[in-house]
């Protein structure tokens, strides 16, 4: 018999003119694990959606198992033992993880009434497949992220899958559960199921994967065994462009100058305690730790979204208090939140809206009415500044990619004219290219004499972007490197716990 | 699930309990067989209505049309069964009254289903659309004489007791209706597959479509299927008032929503249970029926049903709130 389960042959699609696929290829061997690697919109989407059997190709060839699919339904691509796990890993919330396990497989089997005990049973199996145990009557609303995973993994497994694909399964993950992802998909790897692994996230690719297949603007640009890659490879096909990854200098302006921000002794019950730090003009200070170290507790605080209880906040010297949003904003502190998507953005509106909606007070002429030649000045000068790609700042926000709505993000906060701007994962969700315009964006205003503070734990990013790190763990800044002076390995390590071993609950990473 | 005495549910039952105790302990009447069969018929209508608005609130739906979709039924149907001089039994009015309410659901369903409006618009809209109709065409004027068979429907009770001023009093028959409905629809939500279609799609209607449900013949079943738990509920409630008023029902659908809410279904969707619409609906009776016998002004009523539901979400939302304020700081 055949290695290949999967070859996809010269496949092409276009939406309504515009081609999304070229004549790509992919094939995946039994046992595989492969990464399928590429920036937003590269086609990475529209091919899992064709090997799902949710668009049909306009030619090429599908071939599972040895056996040719002109046009593939999802029901075929099931039989055939294709699951794919989605981002959002399409659960019932409100039902159990028991029955979310039990649900679609008895819905296949063409089931009219349900038998709790056989639901129960199935559950149980399904857990067994790869040998891990989460509270099956929970309600999956209540189970934290990797748990959530896991039952959508453990559910595909149900269907015999042969090949799981999963679509960026680590982006809502800490490192930690991401570890144990791993285990899970060697596992699967060690019986026999391949498992296509979609991702843009450097380091695990070259973890993960045995093969990689690299598409760029529709099209292979590259495909082979891990080994004849590396970082910059990786990214040379993704983007089609030479990215340099450098380091931030930072220049010290005048030697006793005031720190633009201080913060003495913050705490915030429950969230953080004792949080000293200072941001100079200029600087970009990174403050990073897991998934529930406090970190962006701490930055919600400095914004006034959850206000510190204890200790004080100086700005140039002066002490002042942040009691709500409106503080902050007043005083000059700007805040890019973590999910632009329900925070920081209004995505139906007008990109031009979204700009100057932190700003709308200035535009005012009498009458309070809003001055419409000014405001179309910020709008234009803003997405000139930050390379916007869009037709018209009249289309909803909602119409752009990824690193263009960071970039709204951004441009939001800018129009303020902060003198600290806080960004929390400014990157996350965004492609490599996007990703080093906005760290330039952020380089360029910090060499303007912005304060920037970066809370992130996309560790690269951490370290090519800030000249001053710290390191957050159980809510206390636990150390303080400079960004020359640690390396990705060290920082990494030290995040997870000193020497690794140190336990970090489920529970806690998850409040 | 599973009949898991879920918090919601718990705190109504103690509340009823408390409730219960109180008018009780001030007027010791009530804990009489004859208050409780007073009780049970008073839920009836709430109660099927209930059971209806349950489904939708499920499904991630709200339907406020069927109160006017029972008036349309009840009304039409007495008034034709009296049109041609039917003397047979009630349950030919419950066909035909049911019948005309799937039709109605029918028209809700294909809106929401081809059309892809929301719910509640659309409903309010046929809801009006229904009314409208059946006071322009068929009629305004009050049935006051109703078919025999739904006359001798409202007279019929079981288990008599002879109440304090020497009359009897039993349990009537409409109660055995609420009895039926109950069971039967407790099965569909838990038992069957279209019933956990009906949490699915309420839970996350996306992956409810990955995962192969069609949604619109669920969509169709449910407002179907209201429509004919409100025919039904129509007929209870024009036999127990005796007459069939066109003007009637119409402005409660907020009060049985409420009382729906209040026993542990979401506005949002996904969750709820049979067991909590019942008890929600008891306690809105029992707090409508008996602050008076505590010699509470009625104008209360509203007022207090109005807290309790405040109440009531509010504790539920407390607790999840102070189960998720773990804290991370590590206080060495």
């Amino acid at each position: 018999m055949s290695e290949d389960f999967l070859v996809v042959k010269n496949v092409s699609k276009s939406f309504a003119g515009i081609q999304a696929l070229k004549k790509v290829n992919l094939v995946i061997r039994r046992g595989e694990v492969r990464c399928l690697v590429g920036e937003n919109g590269s086609g990475k989407s529209t091919l899992i959606k064709i090997i799902a059997g949710v668009e049909a190709p306009d030619e090429g060839e599908i071939i599972i198992g040895g056996k040719s699919f002109r046009r593939l339904y999802p029901i075929d691509a099931i039989r055939e033992g294709i699951q794919i796990i989605y981002q959002d890993f399409s659960l019932f919330p409100n039902l159990t993880a028991a029955e979310n396990l039990a649900f679609n497989y008895l819905l296949q089997k063409k089931q009219r009434s349900v038998n709790w005990k056989d639901v129960q049973k199935i559950a149980r199996e399904a857990m067994k497949n790869i040998d891990v145990t989460i509270d099956l009557n929970r309600r999956v609303e209540e189970l934290p992220v990797a748990d959530k995973q896991l039952v959508a993994i453990s559910r595909a497994l149900l269907h015999n899958a042969r090949l799981i694909i999963m679509d960026e399964p680590t982006t809502a993950l800490t490192r930690k559960e991401v570890r144990s992802l791993f285990q899970v998909i060697t596992k699967l790897q060690r019986e026999g199921i391949s498992v296509l692994f979609v991702s843009h996230k450097l380091d695990e690719i070259l973890e993960i994967s045995e093969r990689v297949t690299i598409l760029r603007n529709g099209q292979n640009v590259a495909d082979g065994d891990r080994s004849e890659f590396d970082r910059n490879k990786l990214i040379f096909h993704m983007t089609g462009r030479e990215i340099e990854e450098t380091r931030y200098q930072y220049v010290p302006r005048h030697s006793s100058e005031t720190p633009l921000l201080r913060v003495d002794g913050l705490s915030r019950q429950g969230s953080f305690a004792n949080v000293s730090f200072c941001v100079y003009p200029g600087e970009i200070v990174g403050i990073t730790g897991l998934l529930g170290s406090g970190r962006t507790e701490l930055a919600m605080a400095l914004f006034g979204l959850k206000p510190a209880t204890r200790g004080e906040i100086y700005l140039n010297g002066k002490h002042i208090h942040i009691r709500n949003v409106q503080d902050a904003i007043r005083h000059g502190i700007g805040y890019v939140p973590e999910d632009r998507l329900t925070e920081g953005l209004f995505l139906p509106q007008s990109i031009g809206n979204n700009m100057v909606a932190s700003v709308i007070a200035r535009l005012k002429k009498k009458m309070g009415i809003i001055d419409p030649q000014k405001r179309d000045h910020h709008i234009e000068r803003w997405i000139k500044t930050l390379k916007i790609v869009t037709p018209s700042p009249t289309l909803p926000v909602r119409s752009l990619s990824g690193g263009n709505q960071q970039r709204v993000v951004l441009a939001k906060w800018l129009t303020t004219n902060p003198k600290v701007l806080i960004l929390n994962g400014p990157t996350v969700g965004v492609d490599i290219g996007s990703k080093t315009d906005i760290h330039h964006i952020i380089r360029n205003l910090a060499q303007e004499g912005i304060g920037a503070v970066i809370i992130s734990d996309d560790i690269p990013e951490i370290i090519q972007n800030c000249n001053r790190i710290l390191l957050m763990r159980r809510g206390r800044i636990v150390e303080e490197f400079s960004g020359d002076q640690i390396t990705e390995e060290e920082l990494a390590r030290k995040m997870i716990g000193g020497d690794g071993s140190e336990p970090v609950s489920s529970e806690m990473a998850f409040v | 699930m599973n009949g898991i005495f879920s918090r919601n549910e718990a705190f109504v039952a103690l509340i009823i309990l408390g409730l219960v105790l109180i008018i009780g302990s001030i007027n010791p009447n009530f804990f009489t067989l004859g208050t409780l069969y007073d009780l049970l018929r008073s839920s009836v209508v709430m109660g099927i209505f209930g059971v209806g608005v349950l489904m939708v609130l499920v499904s991630g739906g709200t339907d406020i049309s069927f109160t006017a979709i029972a008036a349309f039924c009840t009304y039409v149907t007495s008034r034709y069964l009296n049109s041609i001089g039917f003397e047979g039994s009630v349950l030919v009015a419950f066909l035909i009254s049911g019948a005309i309410g799937v039709l109605l659901g029918l028209i809700n369903a294909i809106l929401i289903s081809s059309f892809k409006l929301p719910t509640l618009i659309v409903t309010l809209g046929t809801g009006n659309m229904f009314r409208g109709f059946m006071l322009a065409f068929i009629g305004t004027k009050i049935v006051t004489v109703l078919p025999p068979g739904m006359i001798r429907f409202s007279r019929t009770e079981f288990f008599p007791v002879t109440t304090l001023i020497g009359g009897t009093n039993g349990l009537s028959a409409a109660v055995f209706v609420l009895l039926a409905v109950v069971p039967v629809t407790w099965y569909i939500l838990n038992y069957t597959m279209l019933g956990r279609g009906i949490y699915a799609i309420g839970g996350d209607r996306v992956a409810a479509e990955r995962a192969g449900l069609n949604i619109n013949v669920i969509q169709f079943f449910i407002y179907c299927y209201v429509g004919f738990l409100a025919g039904i509920a129509g007929i209870v409630h024009s036999s127990l008032v005796r007459t069939a008023n066109p003007f009637d029902l119409v402005g409660t659908e907020l009060s049985v929503i409420a009382a729906v809410v209040l026993g542990g279904a979401r506005i949002t969707g996904g969750h709820g249970t049979i067991l909590g619409a019942i008890l929600g609906v008891f306690l809105v009776i029992i707090i409508n029926n008996s602050l008076i016998m505590m010699g509470v002004p009625s104008y209360w009523q509203s007022a207090v049903i109005g807290m309790i539901i405040i109440l009531g979400t509010s504790i539920t939302a407390l607790q999840s709130k102070r189960e998720s304020r773990v804290s991370i700081v590590d206080n060495q």
